[in-house]
């Protein structure tokens, strides 16, 4: 009989990372199968950005071993990875259709088109002419999510996605990333407002004082389901 | 991923825009120039004879101090928002970054010195006895020597809590050959001297910290 279980495409053994004497990971070891989408929950400083960080290169691990897409070298595949931060990554100075055309470049993206299909995914209009410093806060949201979109990667990590944005936006977006997960994508997705995730998320990874302490497939307040029927009366 | 080159003429025209729009950096710097220009010329009134003792001098520690401005000022914006990771996540390389931001700034303090040198001429009433194509090459490549090293040493600079203080800390004191070489060749031309050794020494100067930067930048940029 085949196995038909998905291939982990991020292994992670016991990973630490220390800023000074603290540590934000002690110990962290985990697969993630591909082709799914992860809500990374935990209270404040449990270390959901650090791991995040992490796995997309941002941080060196201090010892352990991360593996993404079977490369220990992250730069080999930054090209399939985005990231997509608690701020917006994007310059105020400039719009969004020009942040997103620079962004493209250093991915080699070619094709303009692109910079535009990633904008109307995320529900904004490419013609947007104001910078993206007079953006308000959900539209900056959206905004980052379409540069993480950009180079059509195999792997999302998004911190804070739903952060002030309104509940409307917030679960157009969980819409958005659920296609996302279908199209065969895995998605990490940090958040305190698993309750948007109910029903959508694969799975729920538990982090608590640098360590990952739980996995469930559930995450069953009805919270979440009972903000979107309300949404949709 | 787009080739190096492509990404340096991207960053810098990305660069040029930006500026272009808030003239944040040119702006500063052209005021700190006028100033030092019309203060240091009230407080001397220094004769032809004396300008050109002095004016190199003059010249070069107001650009140097006028483009610590441009310095921070081109790496503020990278990391406001944090969009820096954002090119760090992404597979272009490290020397491509900092090529743009070298050549961005070059452009920036060349379009101060153009603009403030009739200002020099005219309130110092100089007139060069020596040739003014070695004055450009000292220009140029002196100009080169700031920016480099301080381009390089503001990325260094970007992550600790005081930026505006350390960049000047480590910049002036590891531009002192570079800035000696400038303001003896400027002097030395002025005054209808021979400046090859001061030239040859500021072209050396460049070609080791040019290559020095380049090589350590990818390390300063991903440093934690």
């Amino acid at each position: 009989m085949t196995d038909t279980a998905p291939a982990a495409v991020i292994t992670v053994h016991n990973l630490i990372k220390q800023f000074g004497r603290f540590a934000a990971l002690r110990g962290v070891t985990a697969e993630f199968a591909g082709g799914k989408m992860f809500a990374i929950l935990g209270d404040n400083g449990a270390g959901k950005t650090t791991l995040l960080r992490t796995l997309a290169g941002l941080n060196r691990p201090t010892s352990g071993e991360v593996r993404v897409l079977g490369a220990r070298d992250l730069r080999e595949v930054s090209a399939r990875v985005g990231y997509m931060a608690h701020p917006s990554l994007l310059y105020d100075e400039m719009n969004g259709m020009e942040n997103l055309r620079y962004f493209a470049q250093l991915y080699g993206i070619a094709d303009r088109d692109r910079c535009t299909e990633a904008i109307r995914a995320v529900g904004l209009s490419p013609a947007l002419v104001r910078p993206v410093g007079q953006y308000s806060q959900g539209m900056k949201q959206r905004m980052s999510l379409a540069r993480a979109l950009l180079n059509d990667p195999q792997i999302l990590l998004l911190d804070e996605p739903f952060s002030n944005v309104d509940l409307k936006s917030a679960h157009d977006i969980v819409r958005l990333l659920a296609e996302l997960r279908d199209q065969g994508k895995t998605l990490f997705v940090v958040t305190h407002q698993a309750s948007l995730l109910e029903g959508v998320a694969d799975e729920f990874v538990w982090m608590e004082q640098g360590k990952i302490t739980d996995r469930t497939r559930m995450f069953a307040t009805g919270a979440g389901q009972q903000e979107l029927r309300e949404l949709q009366r | 991923m787009s080739a190096p080159g492509g990404i340096t003429r991207a960053t810098l025209a990305k660069d040029l825009r930006m500026e272009w729009r808030s003239k944040d950096a040119v702006n500063s710097m052209l005021f700190f120039s006028l100033l030092v220009v019309v203060v240091f010329s009230f407080s001397f009134d220094p004769s032809s004879e004396e300008s050109r003792q002095i004016a190199g001098g003059l010249i070069w520690v107001a650009f140097l101090f006028a483009a610590v401005v441009a310095l921070n000022q081109t790496w503020a914006r990278e990391i406001r928002n944090q969009v820096l990771d954002a090119y760090r996540v992404s597979p272009a390389p490290a020397t491509s970054l900092f090529a743009a931001k070298v050549l961005g700034n070059f452009i920036f303090v060349s379009v101060l010195e153009a603009l403030m040198t009739p200002l020099f001429i005219v309130f110092y009433r100089l007139r060069s006895l020596g040739p003014i194509w070695q004055l450009l090459i000292v220009a140029v490549l002196g100009t080169w020597a700031l920016v480099v090293n301080g381009t390089f040493f503001a990325a260094m600079s970007l992550r600790t809590r005081s930026r505006e203080i350390m960049l000047p800390l480590l910049l002036f004191p590891i531009s002192i050959p570079a800035m000696l070489a400038m303001v003896q060749a400027t002097t030395a031309i002025l005054n209808g001297e021979g400046a090859r050794f001061w030239i040859v020494l500021i072209a050396t100067y460049d070609l080791v910290f040019t290559s020095v930067c380049l090589l350590l930048f990818e390390t300063i940029l991903n440093a934690e």
